[in-house]
């Protein structure tokens, strides 16, 4: 049987793990190529590595570092953050990732979806989305709007809308950050989660939020997605992925065994 | 450095890179190459790839590299194929509106179909267990109920028992994921992928003398 995945994601910036809470206050916690050898080796699923100021200062991926990473991790990874066209997907790729993220990019411009799952497949086009609650209006029926910039702008998209529309150009998989339980620690918000794994046929991973253990069961099991993001719950030694494992294992939920 | 020659053929199919990087990790120099002679040629050969059945053929016939494995395969030096690469060394394949494929084995390969009442996501990605049907050389210390990371939307079937040497289940489809002949070791998962058990496979690959 197919296990639920966990995926460690770590924020870097200058070659440092870094986090905050809603893209506030960021404090360094590490060496992304160390971190992610150790969470490697600890068991962790599948990591995410957002290069998150490449974007805002307008240059490419830290590509050394993707290299870094896939000589020490033997899972797979996914590299996000200042993707800018077909080329840096390549280089991302060709540098040993397995994955490459893109979001403001997609809203932008969402044909790199299609181009990039014609050039390098689909399985490695990952679509990441942030979604904030909204009322909902005509525009907006599924009550989620997809948002870039760290929830700063807002792009008039409905969050339900644009997931179906990322499949059909050919995303392998979403990434699914609620915005409004971002850096909370008080859980995924389950209902978006459901409301877009229910209605895409490609894995949708829940991202934002995650405090506990049993968060995690929550959005696996209620909330239907395939894999959970988690980060500060062990950055910050409060958790291992061993024992967020254990309490999933306890509570049903398939998961992998080193 | 293990001086042994590994060839990973590069057909254009996807990335070689984690492939390439893996077997550097294992102590050996892998030769990453696109040349029929040399692949032709070679001492022991990996045949990774991701992608489409149909690109897949389409490259490999383009550079003759059909030709190279075939007789690489039949010159008996130990072949590993890993998901496309498993997959286009059967006869046949129903992606790509049925493509001709190497025919190194008997069998064809089919898309993911689930029993009525059943819906499961397709590809088939994430950590799946492996039920190993009996031992070797390239299985060994491999426990069954291993878990290796899976990407894929086909898989062989109809294919003969005798070479099946390890099945996985997804959406209650019972599909074989370690095929063996001779020489030729194909599996359907990603072993550069899949953690210590992935290492272990292509280890034991490396030492596998057929």
């Amino acid at each position: 049987m197919l296990s639920k995945r966990v995926i460690v994601c770590l924020d870097v910036r200058e070659r440092k793990t870094t986090k905050g809470v809603k893209f506030k206050g960021n404090v360094d916690i590490g060496d992304p190529i160390e971190m992610g050898k150790q969470y490697y080796e600890e068991g962790v699923d599948e990591l995410v590595f957002y290069d998150i100021t490449a974007s805002a200062e307008g240059r490419p991926i830290d590509i050394e570092m993707v290299r870094d990473v896939a000589q020490n991790v033997f899972i797979p990874f996914s590299v996000g953050g200042g993707v800018r066209n077909l080329d840096d997907m390549h280089d991302v790729l060709l540098a040993g990732a397995e994955k490459v993220s893109v979001n403001s990019l997609a809203v932008r411009n969402p044909r790199i979806i299609a181009d990039g799952a014609r050039a390098f497949g689909n399985q490695c086009i990952v679509l990441g989305m942030d979604a904030l609650r909204v009322e909902p209006t005509e525009a907006i029926p599924s009550g989620y709007e997809v948002v870039v910039k760290g929830g700063r702008e807002r792009t008039g998209n409905d969050a339900l809308a644009w997931a179906r529309q990322a499949e059909e150009l050919g995303a392998g998989e979403i990434c699914l950050n609620s915005i409004d339980a971002d850096g909370t620690k008080e859980g995924y918000e389950l209902n978006v989660t459901r409301m877009i794994a229910e209605n895409v046929s490609i894995p949708v991973i829940a991202s934002g939020g995650a405090g506990t253990p049993e968060h995690l069961c929550a959005v696996l099991v209620e909330g239907q997605a395939d894999a959970a993001l988690i980060a500060s719950m062990v950055h910050f030694g409060e958790y291992t992925i061993d024992s967020i494992k254990d309490y999933l294992r306890k509570n049903n939920v398939r998961v992998r065994t080193l | 450095m293990n001086s042994t020659p590994i060839t990973v053929v590069d057909y254009k199919s996807g990335n070689l890179t984690s492939v390439a990087l893996a077997l550097e990790h294992l102590g050996y120099a892998p030769h990453v190459t696109g040349r029929a002679e040399d692949v032709a040629g070679a001492d022991r050969v990996v045949f990774p790839g991701v992608g489409a059945a149909g690109s897949a053929m389409k490259n490999l016939t383009a550079g003759g590299l059909d030709a190279a494995l075939r007789e690489v395969h039949a010159r008996g030096r130990p072949i590993l194929g890993i998901c496309i690469g498993c997959q286009v060394i059967f006869e046949q394949s129903e992606e790509d509106g049925d493509t001709t494929c190497l025919g190194l084995l008997s069998g064809s390969v089919h898309r993911f179909q689930f029993p009525e009442g059943v819906s499961r996501k397709v590809p088939h990605m994430g950590w799946n267990e492996v039920h190993f049907l009996r031992e070797h050389p390239v299985l060994t210390g491999l426990p069954s109920g291993s878990q290796f990371y899976f990407v894929h939307s086909y898989h062989p079937t109809e294919v003969s028992p005798s070479i099946v040497y390890g099945e996985a289940i997804y959406g209650e489809v019972r599909f074989p994921v370690a095929l063996a002949k001779d020489n030729l070791m194909a599996v359907q998962f990603h072993p550069e992928k899949s953690g210590k058990p992935g290492l272990q496979l292509l280890d034991n690959f490396l030492r596998w003398r057929p």
